[in-house]
């Protein structure tokens, strides 16, 4: 079998540029002249707990193709950031959002938008690995495939090994296939969650802390993996860990009570900080 | 030195008192059982299973016709009852953090504690009266009515077990509420409801105060739905007042099949929790 890189499904009512090129995003959003045109951004982004806020207007471009890390200390709105930028947020009781979330242009809060097809432009993975239980591994793998339009047994088994051969997974599960997920290590099973999240062909990959709950070698696959990943998506990535950040990223933005204090190159980040307050959290004084 | 030791009789002593415990509790049970089997394993044989009630005056016969009964009428209530039950647990589970739910939740919570006797009565003046006879039918009406409640608690408490990250996993990947409730959710609680299911369905399969009122029993054996039938828990009821000897010993004999019912249903529901287990271990 010779996995071809698929097209993406077209989802209709979905941000349609997938042109990463400077200048090609047609659409309202006021770009910024020189940087390249970020895939996603967020503009003036608050995140609202009932009456108080996790995130206070927020503003961050994720260049397309890179990798942006959020970091901070605990309960400082890094998640709650990520969760609204493919309304997941929403989902808890209470919970809203007021900005602007723009993907190539495009506002995904805009009334009218259907938010279960945003989450399928984009994708997320989790601090904690979450296979279905009841599904094999293949069937683990198609499950966002389900929600699109249907395909042959023969196409779908193809996407299938696509996904785990981008995961990294393949040579590990090709033989047990049907198998339950539960039988995978933790690592093995986060990499499944990440086939899973790139088989119905995202354009932006949401990862929240995906390596919290695994030991050192899956740390160390997961972010070789990330380093692949960002060749064909946008990676936005949540992190404890300053020295991931420092290895798999980009961009580093750095929140604190739910304010973005700083974001820049991730070398300037931890070296030259602007902040006396980002210098104070990478040089482990606080968080 | 002298701490330790008190330290120590205490622990024995109150080890001692929740064994003592466990085994009062037990021992009812296998009271029950061993009566039973002493009484009525003899009269199980064959006959029991394929035959039905004889002529007063002659002995042998069987409770054939009453199995059957019992057979149907819980195959009755749970075609009613199951589906609405599991239902309404998803939706309370699910959906029902409103005033709706907490409305349902409560009536359920009223109903799984009303005496069985008065749903009985409800089902006669509901169903019977207008009828102008009893029914299997309406037997089955009292039993779903029991099994609906039962069924619909457990479901919500089962599919509540699941965690909430595998819902949000669902909800990222593009999939609407339903269908995450219903293909993953749901889906993850499967054997644990079908558990609750057997389970209840053991309870109502050997209720006899409803059906006092609704299927009536019959002497004959019957399948058609619309008239009266017999049912084991009725028939021994009956035999078990009657002056015959040949009663009695069928009576025992019918209560010793009954219970084997429930236990059987009992087993299999361990078995399908325990395949559960296994499979998400």
């Amino acid at each position: 079998m010779n996995p071809a890189p698929s097209p993406a499904p077209q989802q209709p009512g979905a941000p349609r540029s997938r042109t990463p090129q400077p200048g090609a995003a047609s659409g309202a959003a006021p770009a910024p002249a020189a940087a390249p045109v970020p895939r996603l951004a967020a503009e003036s982004l608050t995140a609202w707990y009932g009456a108080s806020t996790g995130v206070r207007n927020v503003t961050l471009a994720c260049a397309p193709n890179a990798v942006t890390a959020l970091i901070g200390p605990s309960g400082c709105g890094k998640s709650t950031l990520l969760r609204s930028l493919n309304r997941m947020h929403e989902l808890v009781p209470g919970a809203r959002v007021t900005g602007r979330v723009l993907l190539d242009g495009y506002d995904i809060y805009e009334p009218g938008v259907n938010p279960v097809r945003v989450r399928r432009t984009i994708g997320m993975v989790f601090q904690r690995p979450t296979p279905f239980p009841t599904m094999t591994i293949a069937e683990n793998v198609a499950a966002g495939l389900k929600v699109g339009p249907s395909l042959s047994r023969a196409r779908r088994a193809e996407i299938v090994e696509h996904a785990l051969r981008r995961a990294a997974l393949w040579d590990e599960v090709k033989d047990r296939l049907a198998d339950s997920p539960l039988t995978l290590s933790g690592g093995q099973q986060q990499r499944l969650c990440v086939a899973r999240t790139v088989a119905p062909e995202p354009e932006v990959l949401l990862l929240d802390e995906p390596t919290a709950s695994l030991d050192p070698a899956g740390t160390a696959h997961i972010e070789e993996l990330v380093q692949e990943l960002k060749r064909e998506f946008t990676v936005v990535i949540v992190t404890h860990n300053l020295q991931q950040a420092a290895r798999v990223s980009d961009v580093t933005a750095f929140l604190y009570l739910g304010e973005l204090i700083e974001v820049g190159p991730t070398a300037r980040m931890f070296t030259a900080p602007l902040r006396s307050q980002t210098e104070a959290y990478i040089t482990g004084r606080f968080g | 030195m002298k701490g330790r030791l008190i330290r120590r009789l205490t622990g024995s002593l109150m080890t001692g008192l929740t064994y003592g415990a466990a085994a009062v509790a037990v021992l009812p049970l296998a009271a029950i059982l061993g009566m039973l089997i002493v009484k009525g394993a003899g009269s199980v044989n064959l006959d029991f299973f394929v035959k039905s009630a004889v002529p007063l005056g002659e002995s042998g016969g069987g409770f054939a016709y009453a199995i059957v009964g019992t057979l149907i009428i819980v195959g009755l209530a749970c075609l009613v009852g199951l589906p609405i039950g599991v239902g309404t647990g998803i939706y309370l589970a699910e959906f029902g953090g409103g005033w709706f739910g907490f409305t349902v939740r409560f009536l359920a919570d009223i109903l799984n504690g009303t005496p069985s006797v008065v749903i009985g009565i409800v089902v006669w003046s509901l169903v019977v009266k207008p009828m102008g006879h009893f029914s299997a039918f309406a037997g089955g009406c009292a039993l779903a009515i029991i099994l609906v409640p039962i069924v619909a608690r457990t479901t919500e408490e089962m599919v509540r077990l699941v965690p909430n990250s595998l819902r949000e996993a669902a909800l990222a990947l593009g999939y609407p509420r339903w269908r995450t409730s219903l293909f993953v959710v749901v889906r993850t609680a499967r054997a644990a409801i079908v558990t609750g299911c057997l389970v209840a369905v053991a309870r109502v399969a050997g209720e006899t105060a409803p059906l006092l009122f609704t299927a009536f029993g019959n002497q004959f054996f019957s399948t058609r739905i619309l008239q009266p039938m017999a049912a084991l828990p009725l028939q021994i009821y009956d035999y078990a007042v009657g002056p015959y000897d040949d009663w009695h010993r069928l009576a025992w004999a019918g209560a010793l099949v009954l219970i084997g019912l429930v236990l059987v249903l009992s087993l299999v529901a361990r078995l399908v929790v325990g395949r559960g287990a296994r499979r998400h271990a």
